[in-house]
């Protein structure tokens, strides 16, 4: 082992323990109060770290992984065709899905002859590591910066397409998530969903 | 005479209310300055700067469920957290929150007895707070609480001793037992704290650990006893020991004020040409001053030394404080025998 490992340290803080005898005046453990006195004084008036939740909102990275989205295409048609890959890569076994048909007369609806009439993430057992996202070929499933909002049952947590799903006249914008990296992982004809 | 009773009665029912709105504050305070010494804001969404928190934590406690164990002795159970109270209220009869003031041809003095032992009172009454605690430890009839009262009780009575001893050379010095003598002899600058800053800080240690503040909190020790004596107390009855402990802190704050800060007097007092009714009121509010200072003392403590454990409190109390004041009546008694 490397003989510098030893001098590694957490913090330059850290001090070296000693078991020598106090000294008179240390014994009055006084004076070792005061200074302690002094140092919590001093963060009376430090900047407070405190971030005030409703009205200020911590700033989050631009590749947050948050609250999932079901994206439609340019026409407003619904793009997942329930393949069930994002299910099957989702290592928290958070995603269930119904597939089913599409008619002659939903055409305008889904982009694909088969589209998912359920589709649930059980926002309890997702770990939010997006590979979901990175599954899908269709580009129908991604991760926004919205945050899954605090619920008092459990069963609200399930989210089906009623929340999911983006609404035609808000859309929601995930550009942000598709960063030069991903967009060439998308187009790599080595990952088997790509082809 | 009327007049006087009627007078007094009405600095009761002041000094009771004052008691209480300035320990449900305290908690607020206390709460903020904890916040502020961990670099964080504290409570501040109920009402602006979060003024409305002790109300809100008022009510929380009033609507919590009230849950009494089947196993417990009923009467000593609610007993417990009233006596409590009742003691920590009780103190500040004999403290004098300032001078006289002349109305008419009345004299009315701003305390609500002067008696002429009111240092053994406050003693007295103090020493009955460990029987608050101790009885709602034993009918709880819950191990935990019992160890959490068995270890307060010690640990006041310890720490009593060296509290008694150390005014004991105060009243060398001053001759009076009566806390108004004492504290006007202390007129002007001549504070006590100058003469006797050993027993000072002894009288102040040891206040901290009669009230259970921080290094001295062993009653209340989450780790090992689940909360102490008030483990098994929910809702109001345990806001009252909890609520006890700032009106304790209020109490202690106001006695060591007037030991050793000199109560209402203040410096330069006769420069300022006051009236005499209008010296008596910026005496009371120089003595609030010195009051919110020791309150605050309290609280800076609290948030910056950590906790005793039993064995150190023991040593510490016996082997510390007690010689300490001990050597410090000594050292009075030489230099009163000096002196005079
Ligand atoms: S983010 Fe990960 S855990 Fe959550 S649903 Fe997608 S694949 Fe599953
Ligand atoms: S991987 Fe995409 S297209 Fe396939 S089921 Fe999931 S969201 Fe729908």
């Amino acid at each position: 082992m490397n003989q510098d490992l030893n001098k590694i340290k957490l913090t330059d803080r850290s001090q070296v323990v000693s078991n020598k005898k106090m000294t008179l005046l240390e014994k009055f453990y006084l004076p070792a109060i005061f200074k302690g006195l002094y140092v919590t004084f001093t963060h009376l008036f430090r900047k407070k770290t405190t971030i005030q939740f409703p009205e200020v909102k911590r700033p989050v990275s631009s590749i947050y992984r948050g609250m999932h989205v079901l994206k439609r295409d340019e026409e407003g048609r619904e793009r997942c065709t329930a393949c069930g890959l994002c299910a099957l890569s989702c290592p928290a076994e958070a995603i269930t899905m119904v597939a089913k048909e599409r008619l002659e007369s939903e055409k305008h609806l889904y982009r694909e002859e088969k589209y998912a009439a359920v589709y649930e993430i059980n926002m309890l057992r997702c770990i939010y590591c997006g590979d979901c996202e990175t599954a899908c070929p269709k580009e129908a499933i991604f991760l926004t910066d919205r945050f899954v909002p605090s619920e008092e049952a459990r069963d609200n947590f399930i989210y089906g397409k009623d929340k999911l799903l983006e609404p035609i006249d808000a859309r929601i914008d995930v550009s942000k998530r598709q960063t030069p990296e991903v967009l060439a992982f998308k187009k790599d004809k080595t990952q088997l969903h790509n082809k | 005479m009327d007049v006087i009773i009627l007078f007094k009665t009405a600095l009761i029912i002041v000094i009771l209310l004052l008691s209480l709105v300035i320990a449900m504050y305290a908690t607020l305070v206390e709460r903020k300055i904890a916040g502020f010494f961990q670099d964080r804001l504290g409570p501040n969404r109920a009402g602006i700067f979060g003024i409305l928190q002790p109300v809100a934590d008022g009510v929380k406690l009033f609507f919590k469920e009230e849950f009494m164990p089947a196993t417990a002795d009923k009467f000593l159970y609610v007993l417990g957290p009233s006596l409590t109270m009742l003691i920590a209220l009780l103190g500040s009869a004999v403290i004098p929150w300032g001078n006289t003031l002349v109305i008419g041809n009345n004299v009315f003095p701003l305390q609500v007895a002067d008696v002429n032992i009111g240092i053994l009172y406050v003693f007295a009454v103090t020493s009955i707070g460990v029987y608050g605690i101790m009885i709602g430890g034993w009918s709880s009839n819950n191990k935990y609480a019992l160890m959490g009262a068995v270890r307060s009780a010690s640990q006041m009575i310890s720490y009593e001793l060296a509290m008694g001893m150390s005014i004991i050379a105060i009243v060398m010095m001053s001759g009076t037992l009566s806390l108004k003598d004492i504290v006007a002899q202390q007129h002007g600058l001549h504070w006590n704290v100058w003469y006797q800053p050993i027993g000072f800080f002894v009288f102040v240690i040891s206040a901290f650990a009669e009230c259970n503040r921080t290094p001295f909190d062993l009653p209340e020790c989450d780790s090992e006893l689940i909360g102490g004596y008030h483990t098994e107390y929910s809702s109001m009855k345990l806001g009252f020991y909890l609520f006890s402990e700032y009106i304790n802190m209020f109490i202690s704050s106001a006695i060591i004020s007037s030991l050793y800060f000199g109560g209402y007097n203040f410096p330069f007092m006769h420069e300022l040409g006051l009236s005499h009714n209008w010296l008596t009121i910026a005496g009371t509010i120089a003595f609030f001053i010195k009051i919110s200072f020791f309150i605050f003392l309290f609280m800076w403590v609290r948030w910056t030394l950590p906790r005793f454990r039993y064995d150190q409190l023991m040593r510490f109390g016996w082997k510390v404080l007690l010689p300490w004041a001990i050597i410090n009546i000594v050292a009075t008694g030489i230099i009163e025998l000096v002196k005079h």
